[in-house]
């Protein structure tokens, strides 16, 4: 059988989405932006928006994000995607935005912007990529990283009594009014990846309903940045971060769901350290 | 409805002028002395009206970001703030001039450093010309010298900012953003339609992705030829703009031996000090810079080169006067009067000062 017998049409299976570009994306392997960015372009093909969209990059592994989208895209200042957002929803309603944010540029510099525009319920769509590390600039701690987790700034574990707790930020946005769809999903398995593509449909649906932000926060893996393989990365991730960060719905058209409010409630325990990640 | 003649504050005036003048979008947030900016594009429900967006942002980071996004869906938008907010958004106006876009901001400044005051000061004259901000750009700044200007510099910043896909500042202070004047105000001028904006700004990221491909408003590039051809463009801009679009105004400077330089609310009140002067003998005109980047330089060469010396007036402790003396090439005598920390110099000091340099 030659190549040329095994390209027809009959015999395709699978094929990249046109709202991707050609780019050779410059993540690392093993790394989960590339399947949210896959999800998020086959959503807008599916959804007929491809004309009608623009994309808003923070500063961080995602930067270049413009560069694989074929859809019309702004850079932002580090942290400022929301108030991006924010304006150009307001300044061109007709547009499905989208924010795309890590959680160095979300969670940290971008905490004042991402609260307000939240509470402004503005009608945007906000992609949350938590790895817990800046990847970027080389594996320093951030905001979201757990508590006795080893980063190039955090050498013996993170110490929440020198350096502060462990940030479930979306668990904060989900409580502010302006929220209509708070969800946390992964990608580190095809089943959780089907789910997460089903919650970032919402997120962009729920934009022609101009309820308010709709907020999806992906936990993913950073293989490099924890110098893990990808497949002991995404062990890890299952047996930490989503202990710390349990995935599912946290507000679903505005309404708390039952769960979260009742996990809500653990949050004013005494916190201790329940993780003993030194790898050494 | 056309053309009026209003009383109204510095500060409104700038935000008249943006409803009337076509504006797409404000944001802003509270901060004395300009917060009447805000408070009459609140009162007046513009979004009712114009459809211009009008939006309290939770800070000056968060507003020039606003800016700079909605500049860069091809929106005519602006800000405003006075000098510790304006301080803030300096790192937006370096994306901003990075990835060419148009925007307009107007700094009502006041005394600083610091938290300083809240009385009227130029003490932002370097932060605003030489670049507050970080890498290679410069902000075409406006210096409105009455309510009128003030008025008027909003539309004329707005075409300056899309002739050259930069910034434009208005650097206003305390004494015009607060101080009450007549204004003869335009009939409401249509905002530029989504059709408009797509066929005369295809650099601007739509949405609608109308020149066939996507469009990318960024301000990286890590390629350092890349980013220094990039670099090139801008630099391009810059002598084109010092080229064409540096304003002045020469006042009494036909007959003069003497000339003081004043912008702003410096050179409302060097125009009283020129007044009194000329009445006891001493022949003084006066320059003022209209913009401050691109400075006047021709003109301030070619006037000033024929004084005997040159007196720069201004309500900081001497920024402006670096710009003379280069224009001059130090070839003049150039001496700086200044009152600073929100103090207003009296038309009388000015000639005290005057005098004190003729002798």
């Amino acid at each position: 059988m030659t190549r040329e017998d095994i390209i027809k049409p009959e015999n395709l299976v699978y094929k990249r989405t046109p709202v991707l570009t050609d780019a050779t994306m410059h993540y690392c392997p093993g790394c989960g932006h590339g399947v949210v960015h896959r999800i998020i372009a086959e959503v807008i093909e599916e959804m007929g928006i491809q004309d009608n969209v623009i994309g808003i990059s923070p500063v961080g592994c995602s930067v270049l994000a413009y560069n694989y989208f074929d859809v019309d895209f702004v850079e932002a200042a580090h942290g400022r995607a929301p108030a991006c957002a924010s304006a150009i929803k307001r300044l061109r309603p007709e547009t499905f935005v989208f924010s795309y944010q890590g959680d160095g540029d979300l969670a940290s510099i971008g905490c004042a912007e991402v609260v307000h525009a939240c509470n402004r319920g503005e009608n945007i769509t906000m992609i949350f990529i938590n790895n817990g590390i800046y990847g970027m600039t080389g594996g320093q701690m951030a905001p979201t990283t757990l508590e006795g987790m080893e980063t190039v700034t955090c050498p013996y574990g993170r110490d929440p009594k020198i350096m502060g707790h462990t940030m479930r930020l979306t668990e904060m946005l989900a409580q502010l009014p302006g929220t209509y769809y708070v969800t946390r999903q992964a990608v580190y398995t095809p089943a959780a990846a089907r789910k997460c593509k089903k919650a970032i449909r919402q997120a962009f649906e729920n934009q022609k309903l101009n309820k308010g932000v709709s907020f999806v926060e992906v936990t993913s893996n950073c293989n490099s940045g924890w110098k893990m393989t990808p497949v002991q990365a995404n062990k890890w991730m299952e047996e930490n971060t989503l202990k710390y960060f349990p995935l599912g719905d946290m507000k679903v058209d505005g309404k708390f769901d039952p769960k979260f409010i009742e996990r809500v409630g653990t949050f004013d325990q005494p916190n201790e350290t329940i993780f003993s990640l030194r790898k050494k | 409805m056309a053309k009026q003649l209003v009383l109204m504050k510095g500060n409104q005036a700038i935000a008249e002028a943006a409803i009337r003048c076509g504006c797409d979008g404000y944001f802003g947030y509270p901060i004395t002395p300009q917060s009447e900016v805000l408070e009459h594009l609140m009162a007046e429900r513009p979004y009712l009206t114009t459809g211009m967006v009008v939006l309290q942002a939770e800070s000056e980071l968060a507003s020039i970001n606003m800016v700079y996004a909605g500049a860069a869906a091809g929106k005519r938008v602006m800000t405003s703030s006075s000098s510790p907010g304006f301080s803030l958004m300096q790192e937006g106006l370096s994306y901003i001039a990075g990835a060419e876009l148009p925007a307009l901001c107007v700094n009502v400044v006041r005394g600083g450093p610091g938290l300083g005051t809240i009385q009227p000061s130029q003490s932002d004259y370097f932060q605003t010309t030489k670049g507050g901000g970080h890498g290679d750009y410069r902000l075409i700044t406006l210096a409105p010298a009455s309510v009128q200007e003030m008025y008027d510099f909003v539309e004329l910043g707005f075409d300056l900012a899309f002739k050259y896909r930069n910034p434009v500042a208005i650097l206003s202070d305390g004494v015009i953003g607060q101080v009450m004047e007549k204004v003869m105000v335009d009939d409401y001028k249509p905002r530029w339609t989504n059709e408009y904006i797509e066929e005369n700004c295809p650099w601007a990221a739509t949405g609608h992705r109308s020149t066939g491909k996507h469009r990318i408003v960024t301000s990286l590039e890590l390629e350092a030829l890349k980013q220094e051809a990039i670099n090139d463009r801008i630099q391009a801009k810059y002598r084109k703009c010092e080229e064409e679009d540096a304003r002045y105004e020469a006042i009494q400077c036909d007959d003069a031996e003497y000339v003081f330089v004043a912008y702003g609310s410096a050179a409302r009140i060097c125009m009283k000090s020129v007044e009194l002067a000329r009445a006891e003998g001493i022949k003084v005109g006066l320059i003022r810079p209209i913009t401050l980047w691109p400075f006047p330089t021709k003109a301030v060469k070619e006037i000033g080169g024929r004084m005997k010396k040159i007196l720069s007036v201004e309500m900081n402790a001497g920024q402006m006067i670096e710009d003379v003396k280069l224009a001059v090439d130090c070839k003049v005598p150039v001496e700086h009067y200044g009152r600073y920390g929100g103090v207003i110099p009296t038309p009388v000091e000015i000639l005290d000062a005057l005098k004190k340099m003729v002798k």
